[in-house]
């Protein structure tokens, strides 16, 4: 525990905001993800601890920081299987993707199943129903409708199943050279065991996690493609250790002992260390090749398998999309408690009343010929199948139970499910939902929250990779003081700008960069020039201080070949192009030296160290021997930590004049980096040299101490220049965040970036505009802080008198809230987690608009959850990068963009898409459609089932309370089975209120789902009265007219049940908007089905009401009854519909009508927004 | 547009360098109609003039199936009689008296007729306070029993009334225990009137549901006697009041049919009835009626349909007449985006 320094950075990453309250140290830290975004490259301690905001992973992963002790330890013996497996046996290499074997299936999928209460509820009612007492349904007919839910899941589990086990058995059968006694022979993957040594070929996948021992290329890259793993397809470069290079395992036996961590699911983690011939090696992330993996551009590589199986970091990171609830089915449970006390009010009725009839019958119930109490066949009259009156009663709640237990509509979870995969079948399918550059559907990860996409209020976006495109490009430089900001630049002159000799063909830059005149003769005029030298640096430290893997890539014509740059970061690749376009080509790397092409000579640099970037420093270095046995170190990083290291004292003037160019940059949205470099003398090389090698071989805390190495060097640079970067927007984002805005949806923006460089962003994507009134707090105290936000909180309320006057006082509709405001992450850290929260929340409120800038991953979880936690509006988080998934987790809905940064964010959202512009019709489209048909089925299935409870019920008013039902049983079953729920999921998935290109056109209409209008509790109540109503209708219709007749129960059992079904299918079509021949197939076809299924069940002998269909729709009376009772029913509410939609229309009616009539003059002072940009490329 | 595909392709390339041959497939969702829920479709919006046709169709339809139910219903001629209290002598309480071997059971009344009724005239009886439709009472029968002679020892749902010493009740269970017994005969003008009691069932009850080769056995053999007594030699399936019996009625109030007369009946003419009192309704107070009567294509004498039905349309057109109304005082054109909540408020100036 000498070095609590890296714990304690572990830490402070996890709990960045409740460390941040005290120090100026942790301030600087919150803008990590500054305008050195691209610093994303070899980011690989932010990252993992990032994701993994689970906490299990970053406690692994502080773990690897520190000495791994015996016991938390794996031993691996290179080349010697038996023995590494011989102590503890490690998994192999066999995987099992698949849940159940034919074994396991049946007790493992119901013990799943069974994990829903509402199947646990349908359980126990067929339990009860099975004791002899209670048995109110035949055996079969109770058991029916669980079966039937069950079979059909465990059939698609089984199914899928299926699936996971035959694409298992491809996996595990592929076949992998592996070294056994000295020879290499071919194995199944699943044989594989920890400790063999295995070759990979090029383009071949690697089949367990290996430690690099030595590859084809000499010195020891190798280059893998991670696409499989986290989406990211750049090569990445892994290394082989120079003592394990030169081995050759066929020759002589390998012999060492690798000692690394334990399994873990951290994929940018890897912590060990390898004996080999009595040397200690230390082995960290760039040394390991996980499974999954392609090899590329390597021929071959050689290494130890160190995890198999489901212990390789792949397989451990396959876990499931989240599971979120969405708000309406927890809304929805509320109205299932009522249903519930319904439910049993209904019961208490019944046998009170039975209760009653009991005690006054007491006398007569011996020998009354409905009843017989006593069993007069025996010796001495005994009670036959009576209990006593207490039992009786207790019998009667539960048979209750048993009969009206559709009060609680299970079959509703099962539609719901089943409407949310058609509604995700529909978004995923939708092609303007497509994104062609990146050929990528629309992903649905959640299932369960598709509703929620209608309802949302708040969206917080990240800015890169989400606004933006994260496509960097180049676009001016300001060099020792001097502006290079080419406003005249052509696109290169042709060709693009330089090219180059290599092996007989010419090779150019993939990426054509946009040259500036001006620096580009000065690079011509003299060589010898002082400017020349600052200008030559420059170049130099664009193009070498990188990890840019150069590729040199062939096109159709021989004699031209395409320089390609690998990397990880876009900003360096953009970078390193500018520097190629303006002759300071890199043309090799390895890990010992590159090669740069400056201006048409070749010259080789060894690479002496380099310092990777990390969040604290926020700054990498490359230390350059020169040619010339000079030894330099050149830097680049933001800007804030840049002017700290930078020496002042000499060029007062260049610093100055730099600030402001950067100050320039930056407020027309460019990314900016400073770049700076020194000499090193001897003796400084020398000392950084010894410190360099010990820490970086270093076990404990090796991370730190490379830290502490790179800034005790990072010193007293000269300023050489600043480079900008153009981050595109993306298409369609500001048309998109006007419809947003216009949907009453307030936009929140998080971004790491400067001030400037956001509000300039904020101005281009239309998020900011010169009406808003800018309120911008940036503070250094807690004190500060409070005092702008209360100051903040006076400008906004006088703002919205202002306008509250003019306009009557409805503040939030338009004018009134024109405010936008702008914060810092150092003011975030002292308002998030305090009081000032409150004041924020009140402040964010009344604003239409939030930009916060310089915030740091965890900060904007922060933000989310203080929207979230102070207000029942649903937010959505959308983001491209691993430091957006806190706040993508935190939010309702979280939404990953499938861009430029990898698959992190993708991950741990709920959807996924291409383009920010999606979010326009994911929202307006299709979450109103989703909001809308799910609202109206929960309330539709709370009626369906009501109405038909409540039949039964008055009907045991007649019965003497023994709850005996008209209804034949399979008729019960059948109805909430086969009657009546197709149309509810039909209409679920496939009715639209509106059409794309009205919601499109109005954004407002969004507005429905914000104010709740398909589910609230008054329409829930509405919707009961109705049914009551309805209920009573259908019962006492017939019941009057058959009152004093011949009519037998079977009969008007099966008159109740047409009229039931017909009238429930009625009212949905009533409410459909759209008839297309589904919708006519699934009405009209269930009611179909249902006077066929009446008939087939009674043309069965041996139930007692055999033939009564036939009989009755013989006589009259039958078919006035079903016509008069239906019609009667639906009156009401005919009448009530049609007034409110004619008195008070909704603005979702007022848009049907006009969809209908298409009135000429088109939206009246509407805001119109120009939709194309939106809905992307016209279809093909 | 185009500058961003090249740029965007530039990008993907880099992606499968060195694979030139696996150009990937692209992801771009098939078009459908339906899968870009773009299915033809009828919109349905309700449109005043929908509104005023749906009422005064309902209207149309559903008065004159109101009058002409009405008409039928009282064509329809029904002399209805109570004789449970009348047919009881005074000398002992009622229960006694019906339960009792030797009393004299017979009574006799007489009807007049109020009206010509042509034949068939039918014949009902009619019981209340019965639970007929009680779950005790409606599950103590065997459905297969009545049908298969294999099946006679089919009595388990059957039970107090399941089996004897002798082997199973055939019918077994409390609904053909209960077999009402009470007889009429008709005396009109002084002749006879013959009383038809066959075809009272419906006829798929008595070809299919009863079986024609089960015979009843053990039947009323009990310690404690329900009702009517069944001819061993009759199989099941001709034994009509039997069929009609175990048709078990849905409400407590309900009529069973008797018998037809096949002749008609004059006004005034006197009938003479003879009744048998053997079913014992007393012991839990049920009433019992004789009821003769006329069909028409509603049925029996129902009012209830007829008014309900004029109700109905009568309210139908006098909620037309009231949207008429409001859609000339107050009209409004329909899809008027001037309505749309966003734009009632910014107009005002």
């Amino acid at each position: 525990m000498d070095s609590p320094s890296p714990i304690q950075f572990d830490r402070s990453v996890n709990s960045e905001i409740s460390l941040s309250s005290n120090s100026r140290r942790s301030a600087s830290r919150t803008s990590r993800a500054g305008s050195t975004r691209e610093v994303a490259f070899s980011d690989l301690g932010a990252k993992p601890v990032l994701y993994g905001s689970r906490r299990a992973d970053s406690e692994v992963f502080s773990m690897s920081q520190k000495e791994i002790n015996e016991e938390d330890a794996r031993f691996v013996y290179i080349d010697d299987p038996v023995s590494t497996n011989d102590k503890f046996e490690f998994a192999r290499n066999s995987i099992r993707t698949a849940k159940y074997s034919v074994i396991s299936f049946l007790p493992r999928n119901l013990f799943e199943q069974f994990h829903r209460v509402a199947y646990i509820y349908f359980l126990i009612i067929a339990i009860l129903n099975q004791l002899p007492q209670l048995a109110v349904f035949g055996r079969g007919a109770s058991i029916l409708p669980l079966a039937f839910v069950l079979l059909v899941t465990a059939v698609k589990d089984a199914y899928e199943d299926w699936r996971r086990h035959r694409a298992d058995k491809i996996e595990n059968n592929r076949l992998a050279w592996v070294l056994v006694d000295g020879q290499f022979q071919q194995k199944r993957w699943k044989d594989i065991q920890v400790g063999e040594i295995i070759k990979v070929e090029a383009n071949d996948t690697l089949p367990c996690d290996m430690v690099l021992l030595s590859t084809s290329d000499p010195t020891g890259v190798a280059y893998v493609q991670t696409i499989n793993l986290d989406g990211e397809s750049n090569l990445k470069t892994r290394y082989a250790k120079q003592e394990t290079l030169s081995k050759n395992p066929e020759n002589g036996r390998f012999s060492g002992l690798i000692k690394c961590e334990k399994p873990n699911r951290n994929i940018y983690g890897f912590h060990g260390n390898m004996e080999i011939d009595g040397k200690r090696l230390s082995l960290g992330p760039s040394n390991i090749i996980l499974r999954g993996c392609d090899l590329k551009n390597t021929a071959s590589i050689l290494g130890v398998a160190v995890y198999c199986g489901a212990e390789t970091k792949a397989m451990l990171n396959n876990s499931g999309a989240p599971s979120k609830r969405s708000r309406l089915e927890t809304r929805m449970n509320l109205e299932i408690i009522i249903l519930s006390l319904f439910l049993v009010a209904l019961c208490t009725v019944a046998s009170v009343c039975a209760a009653v009839w009991l005690r006054r019958h007491r006398d007569e119930l011996d020998t009354m010929p409905f009843y017989r109490r006593k069993d007069y066949n025996e010796e001495e009259p005994d009670n036959y199948n009576y209990y006593g009156w207490g039992m009786e009663i207790f019998f009667t709640f539960l048979m209750a139970v048993i009969v009206f237990q559709i009060m609680i509509p299970i079959s509703l979870y099962i539609s719901m499910e089943l409407v949310r995969v058609g509604q995700a079948y529909f978004m995923i399918r939708d092609a303007q939902m497509y994104d062609e550059a990146s050929n990528s559907r629309f992903q649905c990860r959640a299932l369960n929250i598709n509703e929620d996409l209608g309802q949302i209020k708040y969206v917080f976006s990240d800015k890169t990779g989400t606004l933006t495109e994260n496509k960097m490009e180049f676009q001016c430089a300001s060099i020792w003081g001097v502006d290079y900001s080419g406003r005249e630049a052509t696109s290169g002159d042709g060709q693009g700008g330089h090219s180059v000799q290599v092996g007989g063909a010419t090779v150019s830059p993939k990426m054509r960069v946009k040259v500036d005149p001006q620096l580009q003769q000065a690079l011509r005029r003299g060589k010898m020039s002082e400017d020349f030298k600052h200008i030559r640096d420059f170049f130099l430290a664009l193009a070498a201080c990188n990890t840019i893997v150069p590729l040199v890539v062939d096109t159709p014509d021989p004699e031209v070949k395409l320089m390609d740059y690998q990397g990880e970061s876009p900003d360096e690749q953009a970078l390193a192009y500018a520097a190629a376009a303006y002759g300071f080509m890199l043309i090799e790397r390895t890990s010992g030296h590159i090669v740069i092409d400056i201006l048409g000579e070749r010259q080789r640099f060894n690479v002496l160290g380099l310092h990777e970037f990390d969040s604290d420093r926020k700054r990498m270095s490359v230390i350059l021997g020169f040619p010339d046995k000079s030894v330099k170190i050149f830097v680049k990083g933001a800007d804030t930590s840049m002017f700290t290291v930078i020496d002042k004292t000499s060029t007062v003037g260049i610093i100055r004049a730099t600030e402001g160019h950067l100050h320039s940059y930056s407020s027309l949205g460019l990314r900016t980096l400073v770049v700076g470099m020194r000499e090193l003398r001897d003796s400084e090389f020398e000392q950084w040299h010894s410190s360099f090698e010990a820490a970086s071989t270093a076990l404990i805390g090796r991370a730190a101490l490379l830290r502490k190495v790179a800034s005790n060097v990072e010193n007293h640079l000269s300023l050489l220049g600043a480079s900008a970067i153009e981050d595109k927007l993306q298409e369609g984002v500001p048309e998109a965040i006007e419809a947003l805005r216009t949907a009453a949806i307030k936009v929140w923006v998080l971004t790491g970036d400067k001030q400037e460089t956001a509000i300039s962003i904020g101005y281009s994507s239309k998020l900011l505009t010169n009406k808003m009134t800018q309120i911008i707090i940036n503070s250094n105290s807690k004190e500060s802080c409070r005092k702008s936000l209360s100051d903040a909180l006076l400008v906004c309320k006088k703002l919205s008198n202002v306008s509250g006057t003019t306009d009557n006082e409805d503040i939030s509709a338009s004018s009134g809230s024109l405010v936008a405001l702008i914060i810092d992450g150092a003011s975030l850290v002292y308002i998030l987690d305090s009081e000032l929260e409150e004041q924020l929340f009140e402040l964010s409120s009344n604003c239409s608009v939030v930009l916060c800038c310089r915030v740091a991953p965890l900060q904007k979880a922060g933000i989310v959850s203080l929207v979230k936690n102070r207000t029942a509006d649903m937010t959505l988080s959308i983001g491209d990068g691993a430091n957006d998934v806190s706040m993508i987790q935190m939010a309702d809905v979280g939404v990953g963009i499938s861009g430029q940064e990898g698959r992190q964010a993708v991950m741990a959202s709920d959807f996924a898409m291409g383009q920010f512009r999606f979010l326009v019709p994911l929202l307006l489209v299709h979450g109103h459609w989703n909001y809308q048909r799910m609202g109206y089925m929960i309330i539709y299935n709370f009626y369906r089932n009501a109405i038909f409870v409540l039949v039964l019920f008055w009907y045991v008013l007649f019965t003497a309370f023994t709850l005996t039902t008209a209804i034949n049983e399979w008729n019960s079953v059948l109805y909430s089975v086969i009657y009546t729920a197709v149309p509810t999921v039909i209409v679920g998935i496939l009715d639209k209120d509106l059409s794309r290109k009205t919601l499109l056109k109005y954004p407002q209409l969004y507005g429905a789902g914000q104010r709740r209008e398909n589910y609230n509790s008054k329409l829930f109540w509405l919707t009961m009265m109705d049914t009551l109503w309805q209920s009573v209708v259908i019962f006492f219709g017939p019941f009057f007219a058959y009152r004093i007749s011949t009519i037998d129960a079977a009969s008007i059992g099966d008159l109740w049940t047409l009229a039931v079904v017909i009238l429930v299918n009625l009212h949905l079509a009533m409410d459909i908007t759209r008839w297309n021949w589904l919708m006519h197939a699934a009405i009209w076809g269930s009611i179909l089905a249902t006077f066929i299924s009446i008939m087939v069940i009674d043309a069965i002998p041996t139930l007692p009401g055999y033939w009564a269909i036939f009989e009755t729709a013989k006589t009259g009376l039958f078919w006035l009854c079903l016509l008069g009772v239906v019609v009667a029913s639906l009156i009401p509410r005919f009448v009530v519909k049609v007034l409110y939609q004619y008195c008070t229309p909704c603005d979702i009616q007022i848009a049907k009508e006009a969809e209908k009539f298409k009135p000429l003059r088109g939206g009246v002072g509407s805001v119109e927004v120009e939709m194309d940009a939106i809905l992307g490329p016209p279809r093909r | 547009m185009e500058g961003k595909e090249t740029h965007g392709s530039v990008g993907g390339a880099s992606t499968s360098s060195s694979s030139s041959a696996t150009k990937k497939q692209s992801k771009r969702p098939k078009y459908s109609r339906f899968s870009q829920q773009e299915l033809p479709a009828c919109k349905f919006i309700v449109t005043p003039t929908v509104v005023i046709s749906t009422f005064v169709a309902i209207a149309i339809v559903f008065i004159p199936l109101g009058l002409a139910s009405l008409f039928a219903s009282d064509n329809v001629v029904e002399i209805v009689h109570r004789y449970d209290d009348l047919c009881l002598p005074e000398s002992s309480t009622a229960v006694q008296h019906i339960q009792s071997k030797d009393s004299n059971k017979t009574c006799a009344a007489k009807l007049a007729v109020s009206k010509a009724m042509k034949g068939p005239i039918f014949i009902y009886y009619q019981l209340d306070n019965f639970y007929q439709n009680h779950r005790r009472y409606v599950k103590s029968r065997s459905d297969k029993q009545l049908k298969y002679k294999a099946d006679a020892d089919d009595t388990d749902s059957c039970s107090p009334e399941a089996t004897t010493d002798k082997g199973p009740i055939v019918p077994c269970g409390l609904v053909a225990w209960s077999l009402f017994n009470d007889t009429y005969k008709f005396v009109v003008q002084n002749k006879v009137v013959d009383v038809n009691k066959k075809n009272i069932a419906w006829d798929s009850d008595r070809n299919h549901k009863f079986g024609s080769d089960v015979y009843p056995q053990n039947f009323q053999s009990g310690g404690l006697i329900g009702g009517a007594k069944l001819e061993t030699s009759k199989p099941l399936s001709d034994q009509e009041d039997l069929i009609v019996w175990m048709r078990t009625a849905a409400l407590p109030t309900f009529r069973k049919l008797y018998g037809r007369i096949e002749g008609d009946l004059q006004v005034n003419d006197n009938i003479e009835v003879v009744v048998e009192n053997n079913y014992n309704t007393y012991s839990f107070g049920g009433k019992k009626w004789l009821i003769l009567s006329t069909t028409s294509w509603i049925g029996g004498k129902n009012e209830f349909i007829g008014i309900a039905y004029l109700t109905i349309g009568g309210l139908c057109l006098f909620l037309a007449i009231t949207f008429i109304l409001i859609y000339v005082l107050r009209p409004r054109q329909l899809g008027d985006p001037s309505y749309l909540s966003w734009n009632k408020q910014s107009p005002m100036p």
